[in-house]
């Protein structure tokens, strides 16, 4: 996907005035905020599996060879293979190869941001295969031509009349109006592409450095019949997803349905280990897995190696007040909110992402709701840092804080910059005691009113008190 | 009152500019609460613009200045979470590879507080004695919430005020949309975000807004007048030092 973050703002101001996206996003920002901090409250040790969660995966970050290279003798030893693709292009080709090579025609797929990532669907319709998104959600936006929204919640930007008009529009027949009518319809197109499905292309939530294993978790079981009815499955994830044992994962499973959907867990869990073994009654025939680095491994050993903690749940997404107002296509690339805003200036590099590190409020509560203890925040500001650094800050705000630095290191000289600011200001807010225009304000005064200074710095008054009386020590 | 300890009010920035009252409802307030309060004349501000532009070398500068400043002191006591903030969490961070200032940043961090807070938690007071006649919704501002852990002093203190009736917000974790420069740079976001705020304001049915920073109470108040509400708004030091009777933030006066 062609990064578009340099339009953050034309973008925001869009998605501002869409009254569709408000009445969409304003629904779903309440549904998943209750149902998280419900779950949360309802279980005792949610903060202690937050704890021993970030732990076990900066233990795995410390270890990432090593349990990368544990990972894939497993898969092969269970039958599959492993590919390794160090950027999006070698992902590309890699799976672009294996569809070639099983003389693939349909193409299904389960939700993975990932593949987004990489661009695969474009790819691979260029190459003439009918690609098939399974989740509702990704199915929805296929339809409609756009990229996902949200990372879990791919088309949480639709309205459900929206929707109904995209069905009926792909579908024919008569309009659905209701969620059960829309679901019972995507699911009886659906059902039909799995079957026809040559490749089945899946995400991996987790994947085990014990076994070999990887694992999704879906609430539509769409993952499963994506990878148990195609002929050949193959598994796209960022080398940061591996844990080291299966019973770590039912400590992340625990935290990521309650982070993400607000549930106790996800409705399927899917545990897929090699290809379909002599005797089994289904599954396919070949199984791989494509690890992409893509500029993880770039992240290793640096300010930002947390962010390799993420296990891609939303929460921050869902608790940020900025992704809430603008939605996740004003951010420009793949992942949106707090996370994408990390990740997206550390993959597609700062200078064409400005906007992300600076369109936040750093109000933590990202941070405050992360099931890993990433902290956003922080790494937002250490963006802003390398921005500063690197010279791309706008001229303006340089010159300004220059100015500012200047003055706020002598006391005597801010004061009376301070003094002489109150007393302009007091006069330019008259009796109504506020200003509703001022020249280089405008990024106040465009929604605000400023409110009008008392008339006196408090240091001036607080030299002007009367004395009291020296009281006897 | 030699006991009495010796406490450094931090001016902060826009109470010194926009509203010298929460300064000396401050003074009056730690005053009450037994404390002997100086104000240094030679502080300037937190450095927190620049920490949060990313530019940690005007931060250090202005961090070493307060930490000079403010040293002989037992606490320092500002009205305002996101100043004080700085002063607890970004300073040891910001001078931490430095082997003279970090331990000196540190000592600090560790005797700075926020007004309200240190009311509560290091003097223990239970009550104020004030009266307000009005029903007033808090703003919980995020680096005092979630920065300092301020929820329930400032909610202690405001239900001892006399004729009060606190409205609490349906969502009051979320943020206003002022974030410093962000309220600037990103001017149709901030004001929807205020909006939202504003709106859960409206439906607490509170007819006076209050909170701990004076930099979400000027964006927040711009807001209200730009839209014409009669909402008033103070910061809560005002409230619980009696003078609730101040012109709320921008609104008019009579001379």
């Amino acid at each position: 996907m062609i990064n578009q973050s340099l339009k953050f703002k034309d973008k925001a101001r869009e998605a501002l005035a869409d009254p569709h996206l408000r009445v969409a996003l304003g629904k779903a920002r309440g549904s998943f905020v209750n149902k998280r901090a419900e779950l949360a409250a309802a279980l005792p040790e949610f903060e202690r599996l937050r704890d021993e969660a970030r732990d076990v995966k900066n233990h795995v970050l410390e270890n990432l060879d090593h349990y990368l290279e544990r990972f894939a003798s497993a898969v092969e030893a269970a039958g599959g293979q492993v590919h390794w693709a160090s950027d999006a292009a070698e992902a590309r080709a890699v799976i672009l190869g294996i569809c070639e090579r099983v003389q693939a025609r349909t193409i299904t797929k389960g939700k993975s941001m990932v593949s987004e990532e990489i661009d695969l669907n474009d790819a691979l319709e260029a190459r003439g295969y009918t690609v098939v998104e399974t989740d509702l959600g990704e199915y929805i936006i296929q339809l409609a031509g756009e990229p996902p929204s949200h990372i879990i919640a791919p088309a949480v930007h639709k309205t459900k009349d929206q929707v109904s008009d995209l069905f009926q529009a792909a579908h024919g027949g008569s309009r659905k109006t209701t969620v059960a009518d829309l679901v019972t319809e995507a699911r009886l197109v659906l059902r039909d592409k799995y079957f026809r499905s040559d490749v089945g292309i899946t995400g991996g939530n987790f994947l085990v450095a014990e076994t070999g294993t990887s694992i999704i978790v879906t609430n539509e079981g769409n993952g499963d019949l994506t990878q148990t009815l195609s002929r050949v499955h193959i598994v796209t994830s960022g080398i940061e997803r591996i844990v080291p044992t299966l019973e770590d994962v039912s400590l992340f499973l625990r935290i990521l349905a309650r982070s993400a959907t607000g549930q106790e867990t996800e409705t399927y869990t899917t545990l897929s280990t090699g290809p379909r073994r002599p005797g089994d009654l289904d599954g396919p025939e070949e199984f791989h897995v494509v690890l992409v680095d893509n500029g993880r491994s770039r992240m290793l050993g640096g300010p930002f190696q947390d962010m390799l903690r993420c296990i891609r749940c939303g929460a921050c997404m869902n608790h940020c007040p900025v992704y809430g107002a603008v939605g996740g296509h004003a951010y420009g690339w793949v992942y949106p909110g707090p996370m994408g805003s990390v990740l997206t200036p550390l993959f597609e590099g700062l200078d064409g992402t400005r906007d992300l590190p600076n369109a936040c409020t750093l109000n933590g509560r990202c941070q405050s709701v992360c099931p890993v203890r990433i902290p956003l925040p922080e790494m937002l500001r250490e963006l802003r840092h390398q921005q500063h650094q690197q010279g791309l800050m706008p001229p303006a705000q340089r010159r300004g804080l220059g100015v500012w630095r200047f003055a706020a290191e002598r006391p005597g000289l801010y004061q009376f910059a301070n003094r002489l600011a109150a007393r302009v200001l007091k006069g330019l807010g008259g009796r109504g005691g506020r200003i509703r225009t001022l020249p280089l304000a405008g990024g106040w005064t465009e929604f605000r009113d400023l409110p009008a200074p008392q008339g006196k710095t408090f240091l001036e008054l607080w030299q002007a008190r009367p004395q009291k009386p020296e009281e006897p020590r | 009152m030699s006991d009495a300890p010796r406490v450094g009010l931090f001016a902060t920035c826009l109470m010194n500019l926009f509203r010298p009252s929460v300064g000396f409802a401050s003074v009056k307030l730690l005053e009450a609460a037994g404390c002997r309060v100086e104000v240094p004349l030679a502080q300037t501000c937190c450095g927190q613009p620049a920490y949060n532009s990313g530019d940690y070398a005007a931060a250090q500068a202005l961090a070493r200045q307060v930490v000079e400043v403010f040293e002989g002191f037992d606490y320092v006591v500002g009205p305002s979470g996101s100043c004080m903030s700085t002063l607890r969490n970004d300073y040891p961070r910001l001078l931490a590879d430095d082997p003279i200032w970090g331990p000196r940043a540190q000592a600090l961090a560790a005797r700075s507080h926020e007004l309200i807070a240190f009311l509560v938690d290091v003097r223990g007071v239970q009550a104020v004695e004030a009266a307000y006649p009005g029903r007033v919704a808090l703003h919980d501002s995020c680096s005092g919430l979630r920065g300092l852990g301020i929820k329930q002093q400032p909610r202690l203190l405001l239900d001892s005020v006399d004729g009060l009736k606190r409205c609490e917000l349906a969502d009051p974790e979320v943020c206003c949309g002022f974030g410093g420069t962000f309220c600037v740079k990103y001017p149709p976001i901030s004001g929807r975000l205020a909006d939202d705020k504003l709106a859960d304001v409206a439906s607490s049915g509170a007819d006076t807004l209050v909170g701990g920073d004076l930099g979400c109470l000027l964006h927040l108040a711009g807001r209200l007048k730009r839209q014409g509400s009669p909402v008033k708004v103070l910061h809560t030091a005002e409230i619980l030092a009696q003078m609730g009777d101040t012109p709320g933030i921008g609104d008019g006066h009579e001379d």
